[in-house]
């Protein structure tokens, strides 16, 4: 390095590239680890692929009105009468009782993980982290069941509450005063379904809170929660976000549970407490048993809708997960 | 001027005084008794009605004596951290309420129908308002036995190989795999069975089978067991992976004598929690072994039934009788799974141990 | 023995010290020798803490015994000695962060201004807006900026006050950080390098006033240019808050100190082997231990 000057004259040395000359046995070890690997590549474009293909004709037939349509009529061909299919008013309710089971689920899932990581006594810490993951455990069909006979007339008394004080707010109004089997209902039952969820990704950022952030933020005077305002929800926020959309993606794949608390409507209804509402999922169970073969091939296209919008929200949660495990903030 | 202590002094007994002595939590003790009688109160007096009422009002009142509390003695800073106390724990309760509600309906309202015939019978002769002494589960817990078999041995293969791409052979496709399989665990069970019905079903492949069915909660599993396995090989030291291939063996006997018998429960905690995951599914049977009341073990010809389409379709006739067998066979159901879900802990918690 | 140690305070400092004769003729001794003792002088802050027969637990294990010590007002404290002897968790109980770790237990007393910290019904969260900490690892807020990071203090422990900005410069100042932060008051405190985070860390300590900081081996993770600066801030310091130092340098120790006290662990519990002027600790101490140590013999 002391003669510097010659040498920039030559190249430098190029690195030497180390090959290896894997053996037989290990090319077809790795060959069949990669199909492997690819069967997942492969289901989920088999998957996306043959909805498409069955769905396509009701596509070609009806366009974008598959989508802005409120009314799913097989028709009648005896009588001459067109199939108008749509899942206009089943979308609307997809998103309404998801978002209403987010509304409920998000606050109490942050504040059970905030209890769990730094309110709860150590011996009952363990145990009551396995409940929940308990919880998760607990079949949909379990739910639904539990949701209709004993959740059901709990929470018409409390919709009859909420819209005897808060009717005022439109959400809150209903047009006819029935309240069974709501997007209310479906969307709390939801919310016990998802709350596991939201918990354990919530609890797993919080218990990353780096420890000496905390500990200045309580060297400081701080008390537990104005620690917790400064320091840990900015550190969790996009892990609780992250957390809630995988909550919302599993809140609008959930078929069974919502099919048995949920009175089906083919209109689109924001009237959360009243008796009518939609879920693509569950339409698909309602309709299915009776479908003509071309209104199955509606349902085909409505299951690729209901698969392309649970890839983008699942996808934008991985993003925001992803993106907080990079920064680390 | 300086000081040199004795080297042998009394030891005091270690004391925590930063907890509470019991004499300073009387007066919490006071709020919460203040709060659940004067909640009781409430319900007494006004139009509210039921336990949940009680619980609402006592988690409103106790919340409110607890922020005074904490104001009366040390301001307002104490205030605002007592209001979140108290939300934190009534999160919490709000999480364990719905939890044993569903855990104590189930055994409650199961234990009605539950005889022995339960697990010795089908229902292909009985009606489902029959008497409780006729009839059983025994065809949904066949089913469902073979459903979970079979879809284990589809899935767990190439979950466990697609952890191992992801650990030890990290292609090129490493992200894009890892990615595909988190969005894999995101689909809906409901697209999985309606995959396999277009696909198979209406395809002319012979209709409802119990195949067809355990196709269905293969895809649904297989995000789970590969996740898990992911999680698992990671975890292998790779000074065990160098010894192996220091000695001279080459990659694939490596991963095959070291690498997956370190692994080994591991893997099987990923196996169990995929079954978990599967065993509760409902969807996607309703559109793939459609469900019967006979015992029908061959999966490859004809309709199958399973414990979770059993409820659901018991459920859907309305009938008091066929709903409390219902009840029963959800009982059952959670039962399997709760068997399985510990199995997992246990065999989970020797890994890290 | 606190008794003692009090009534000997004035005397001691009464004392002159003759030069340093060389018994021990360490560069640490005439570093300690050439500093200014301002801490006579200035008394600007009457607050006063003391340590009662301090004994610390971490579970079964006992790892600090029977450590009686007393801070005096205006002056800098150090405490050394090597690693695991227990220092650094003494300095913990001083400002009751000890109780975090869940095991933990302590017994004796804390005493602010004559007033037990650890007694019954104590708000813990004003006594450590009155005895503020630095860390060894600087622990800025990053989702606030730099100006916000100085006030968090207040904002924490809801602290209504006027001329936040007075504030925010004082702080900053007396830190030695405004002229090198002034025009960039908006940016994250993740911004800036490491030595420049630590002094921002003291500002926030500041920022509360507190009467006491303690800090635990506050440079032990930044280049020597940042640590003159931080002992200069230490210096400054020491005219209106009581500093107590834990750090493994000992010459840091002769730098910043008025005081040392010396603690070491024999197996058993760290204990407070000596406690003197800093220029007798490393001139001429008392004790063979304290004298292997800071010879360099072992630690």
């Amino acid at each position: 390095m002391a003669n510097g000057s010659l040498l920039d004259e030559q190249a430098p040395p190029l690195p030497r590239e180390i090959t290896t000359q894997p053996r037989f046995s290990d090319r077809v070890f790795r060959l069949v680890i990669t199909a492997g690997g690819f069967t997942s590549l492969l289901v989920l474009g088999l998957i996306a692929a043959f909805l498409a293909y069955r769905g396509l004709e009701v596509f070609r037939t009806f366009g974008y009105h598959f989508i802005t349509n409120y009314k799913w009529d097989g028709g009648n061909p005896d009588a001459g009468v067109k199939p108008s299919l749509g899942i206009g008013a089943m979308l609307i309710g997809t998103i309404v009782i998801s978002l209403v089971a987010l509304a409920i689920a998000l606050p109490v899932s942050v504040g059970a993980s905030l209890f769990l990581t730094y309110y709860v006594p150590n011996f009952l810490r363990k145990p009551l982290t396995i409940l929940v993951d308990l919880m998760a455990a607990i079949p949909s069909v379990v739910y639904g069941l539990w949701g209709f006979f004993v959740l059901m007339p709990h929470a018409v008394y409390w919709a009859k509450l909420l819209h005897k004080y808060l009717g005022w707010i439109p959400v809150f109004d209903v047009p006819l005063p029935i309240f069974e089997r709501s997007p209310f209902i479906a969307g709390l039952v939801l919310a016990v379904m998802i709350i596991p969820i939201i918990t354990a990704i919530s609890r797993e950022v919080f218990t990353q809170v780096p420890l000496d952030r905390v500990q200045a933020a309580y060297a400081l005077g701080a008390t537990r929660w104005s620690m917790i305002r400064a320091v840990v929800l900015p550190f969790g926020s996009s892990g609780i976000a992250g957390g809630a959309m995988l909550g919302l993606g599993r809140a609008m794949g959930e078929t069974v549970a919502v099919y048995l608390v949920l009175n089906l409507a083919y209109k689109a209804n924001f009237h959360i407490l009243f008796s009518s509402g939609g879920s693509i999922a569950s339409m698909i169970v309602n309709k299915f048993g009776e479908a003509s073969p071309f209104e199955l091939k509606g349902l085909m296209a409505a299951g690729l809708v209901l698969f392309a919008i649970t890839l983008l929200v699942n996808y934008l949660a991985n993003l925001i997960v992803r993106r907080t495990a990079r920064t680390g903030r | 001027m300086a000081q040199i202590l004795p080297l042998q002094i009394p030891v005091p007994t270690p004391k925590k005084p930063w907890k509470p002595a019991p004499i300073a939590m009387i007066p919490d003790l006071l709020i919460l008794v203040g709060a659940f009688l004067v909640a009781d109160a409430t319900v007494a007096l006004t139009g509210f009605k039921g336990k949940l009422a009680i619980f609402f009002l006592f988690a409103l009142y106790s919340t409110l004596g607890s922020m005074a509390l904490a104001f009366f003695r040390r301001g307002a800073t104490a205030m605002s951290n007592a209001m979140a106390t108290s939300m934190a724990y009534l999160s919490i309760a709000l999480v364990a309420l719905p939890l044993f509600s569903v855990l104590l309906t189930v055994v409650s309202r199961g234990r009605h129908a539950l005889r022995l015939n339960t697990f010795t019978q089908d229902m292909a002769a009985t009606q489902p308002d029959a008497p409780f002494s006729q009839g059983g589960a025994l065809h949904a817990i066949l089913g469902t036995t073979v459903l979970v078999i079979l879809a284990t041995v589809i899935s767990v293969p190439i979950g466990v190989l697609t952890g191992l791409y992801l650990t030890e052979v990290k292609g090129r496709a490493e992200t894009l795999i890892r990615f595909l399989v988190q969005a894999m665990s995101g689909v809906p069970s409901i697209v999985a069975g309606l995959f396999i019905y277009a696909v198979w079903i209406t395809g002319g492949h012979g209709g409802f089978s119990g195949f067809s069915g355990a196709v269905a909660l293969s895809i649904l599993m297989l995000p789970t067991v590969a996740r898990t396995a992911e999680e698992v090989l990671k975890l292998i030291p790779n000074d065990l992976r160098e010894a192996g291939v220091a000695l001279g063996g080459t990659q694939w006997r490596t991963v095959v004598m070291v690498v997956l018998p370190a692994a080994r429960s591991g893997l099987i905690t990923a196996t169990v929690l995929g079954v978990a995951r599967v065993a509760g599914e409902t969807a996607p049977l309703l559109l793939t072994i459609f469900g019967t009341t006979a015992k029908h073990f061959n999966p490859f010809v004809g309709p199958m039934s399973a414990l979770p389409l059993y409820i659901f379709q018991l459920l859907e006739t309305g009938l008091n009788v066929a709903i409390s067998r219902a009840w029963t066979g959800a009982l059952v159901l959670l039962i399997l799974v709760s068997v399985l879900f510990t199995l997992a802990r246990f065999v989970g918690g020797r890994v890290k141990s | 023995m606190i008794r003692l140690f009090n009534e000997n305070r004035y005397e001691r400092d009464a004392v002159s010290t003759p030069p340093n004769e060389g018994e021990i003729v360490s560069s640490l001794a005439s570093v300690a020798n050439r500093l200014p003792r301002i801490s006579n002088e200035v008394q600007a802050s009457g607050a006063d803490l003391e340590a009662r027969g301090v004994h610390a637990w971490f579970g079964s294990r006992h790892v600090l015994a029977d450590v009686n010590l007393s801070f005096p007002a205006g002056r800098v404290t150090a405490l050394i000695g090597p690693s695991g002897c227990g220092k650094s968790t003494f300095l913990r109980t001083l400002n009751r962060m000890h109780e975090f770790v869940p095991s933990a237990a302590m017994a004796g007393e804390v005493l602010l201004d004559g007033v037990d910290i650890y007694k019954q019904g104590t708000d813990v969260t004003k006594i450590r807006l009155k005895i503020g900490m630095v860390f060894q690892k600087p622990n800025p807020f990053p989702s606030m900026t730099i100006g916000e990071n100085v006030l968090s203090g207040l904002k924490l422990a809801q602290i209504k006050r006027s001329n936040k900005e007075d504030l925010m410069e004082e702080c900053l100042t007396r830190a030695g950080l405004w002229n090198e932060v002034k025009d960039r008051l908006n940016s994250h405190g993740g911004s800036l390098s490491g030595g420049q985070q630590q002094r921002l860390c003291i500002a926030r300590a500041l920022a509360v006033a507190p009467e006491v900081l303690l800090m635990d081996e506050p440079c032990s993770s930044l280049d020597p240019g940042s640590t003159l600066r931080i002992e200069e801030t230490i210096r400054q310091l020491s005219q209106s808050v009581i500093v107590v130092i834990v750090t493994h340098n000992m010459q840091q120790a002769a730098r910043v100190s008025d005081y040392t006290g010396f603690f070491l662990t024999e197996g058993g519990p760290g204990r407070l082997i000596e406690y003197a002027p800093t220029r007798e600790i490393f001139s001429r101490p008392k004790d063979e231990r304290t004298e292997a140590y800071v010879t360099g013999r072992f630690g």
